[in-house]
């Protein structure tokens, strides 16, 4: 035998790699087959002419407005409360932690009827009183059950002072026959059946969406950052302004992006809190219901198509965003 | 124990399941110590707890300058930190990271030029100043940490395995820096460090943790 070359019977038999990759390819296909006939038989049920004469009627531009009015106003409210959120998660060790978590994907697993629909009730069904009550009520809870395990003096404090204050506003509304729907309605923010209560009705799932987008930018950005920040005379706040956040950005701006993609799918919330009044209420996603509702379904296809674009535009976003090494 | 910058006694952490048992130290105005000790015996743990970066219960009295600083924010202690992976705050300059924490205190700026640019001249930063972090090799790196870790004229300066990672080259360029740096500045250090040969080459006096 040759030097160098291996005999035969030296090389080990292993089995070839083309089974495991041709079942790979099969289930891939399979699936992106079955995406693929989804937007496919939209394409195929209207025609370009029937398409451009639904996005000139009014009614449908007006939803096309409010559509991307109420996604962009959700975005943002899920973005202000998300970046905090998300922080506190992040980085503070807390008793109760695991419970807050649960707590925040409680919108992402309920069906999101169950958001509306508890929308309608504590707007239009429960006194004022109570809803402060109940808020005084959870707040002494916290509060106690911290106390008992001996958590943050200033915590506790807070959400003693909350209760204080909730059950205050609990007698002060005692008396007062009046919905959480007519208060608001009289400082000049309506909600239910009105286009304020479609942001409303968006912004739970939205917004869980993007504390969990953002919990995972801050757990990826390291806290020696801050640790080092801080030794250079930062207070929490400071580094997190000063170092945290500019490293979040791309995070920020990913949470957003799904947030809006989010709140563009919602439709059960804003058709039972919100209602699908045309001209008023009426966002894309209750647009093809009605479109359906009224026998077109050309123009429901259409809007569909719509609304695969936006949405797919919307995930290319975040995952360009992704791709770029940000801490998405 | 009394009369050093730095006095350590009976310190005790809690950090997990791990405990740090009771520590004692003293360092003298412009001294430098090294801290060495095998792996997972707490170096890295006590320099934490003198920084005041450990959270959780930290036993015994952690004295500077005659100062008892237990219970004072990290920022508050007057303590320059070289942290072992470096942690360069990456959307800003070098420049930017050097002033950092003279901006903080609110210093003037043209006190800010003049301790930059005075930096930047001592560390060999001159031509990097406008330079992002990603741009800077390790040796590089090591030089900003340590100008910024400077900037403030800390009164303790501590370097946690500030050269691990580096080629013997950059090793030694940056280790004769460093020493340079400290003898320049005044200021005292404790640098905790694996390497016997890097300590006697830095250190005015070795202390081993067990």
């Amino acid at each position: 035998m040759e030097k160098g070359i291996i005999s035969d019977q030296k090389i080990w038999r292993v089995r070839p790699e083309w089974p495991f990759l041709l079942f790979l390819v099969f289930v891939v296909a399979a699936y992106l087959g079955l995406l693929l006939l989804l937007v496919g038989a939209n394409m195929l049920t209207v025609s370009w002419s029937q398409a451009s004469e639904i996005l000139k009627d009014a009614d449908i531009q007006h939803s096309i407005t409010l559509t991307f009015v109420t996604c962009t106003a959700t975005a943002i409210l899920s973005v202000l409360v998300s970046v905090p959120v998300g922080y506190l998660l992040s980085r503070y060790q807390f008793r109760g932690r695991a419970l807050v978590d649960t707590f925040l994907d409680i919108p992402i697993l309920l069906p999101p009827l169950i958001v509306g629909l508890s929308l309608l009730i504590l707007f239009n069904r429960i006194p004022p009183s109570a809803c402060c009550g109940m808020l005084a009520g959870g707040a002494l809870i916290a509060a106690i059950w911290g106390a008992a395990r001996k958590g943050n003096g200033i915590v506790i404090q807070f959400l003693v002072g909350s209760a204080i204050l909730f059950g205050l506003l609990s007698f002060v509304f005692a008396g007062s026959q009046r919905s959480l729907e007519g208060i608001v309605s009289e400082v000049g923010f309506p909600m239910t059946f009105h286009p304020l209560g479609v942001v409303l009705a968006q912004f739970p799932v939205a917004a869980a969406f993007a504390v969990r987008t953002m919990r995972t930018t801050f757990d990826q950005i390291s806290p020696r950052y801050e640790e080092v920040a801080m030794t250079l005379g930062c207070n929490r706040g400071q580094a997190f302004m000063r170092v945290v956040l500019p490293l979040a950005g791309k995070g920020i701006v990913a949470a957003g992006t799904m947030a809006w993609a989010r709140a563009l799918g919602e439709f059960g919330p804003i058709l039972i809190f919100a209602g699908a009044t045309r001209g008023r209420t009426e966002v894309l996603a209750t647009s093809v219901f009605l479109e359906i509702n009224i026998g077109n379904l050309p123009g429901a296809a259409a809007l569909s198509l719509l609304m695969i674009l936006l949405a797919v535009s919307t995930l290319l976003i975040v995952r360009c965003l992704a791709g770029r090494g940000g801490a998405v | 124990m009394s009369g050093g910058i730095l006095v350590l006694e009976q310190v005790t952490v809690q950090a997990g399941d791990f405990v740090l048992s009771p520590f004692s130290l003293e360092i003298r105005e412009g001294e430098c110590v090294a801290l060495m000790g095998p792996s997972g015996c707490g170096k890295t743990t006590l320099l934490e707890t003198v920084c005041g970066l450990r959270e959780g219960p930290v036993g015994g009295r952690v004295v500077l300058d005659g100062l008892e600083v237990k219970n004072l924010p990290p920022g508050a202690r007057g303590i320059g930190l070289v942290p072992q992976d470096v942690v360069l705050f990456p959307s800003l300059t070098v420049r930017e990271q050097i002033e950092f924490g003279p901006k903080l205190h609110g210093w003037k700026p043209e006190e800010i030029k003049e301790r930059v640019e005075s930096l930047a001249r001592d560390l060999g930063l001159e031509g990097l100043l406008s330079r992002l972090p990603e741009g800077l090799s390790g040796g590089e790196a090591r030089r900003v940490a340590l100008g910024r870790a400077l900037a403030l004229r800390p009164q303790l300066l501590c370097l946690d395995e500030a050269l691990s990672g580096l080629d013997e080259a950059r090793h030694d360029e940056v280790l004769g820096v460093i020493r340079k740096m400290i003898e320049r500045e005044g200021v005292t250090a404790l640098h905790v460090t694996h390497s016997k040969k890097e300590a006697e080459a830095i250190a005015d006096r070795v202390v081993v943790m067990d």
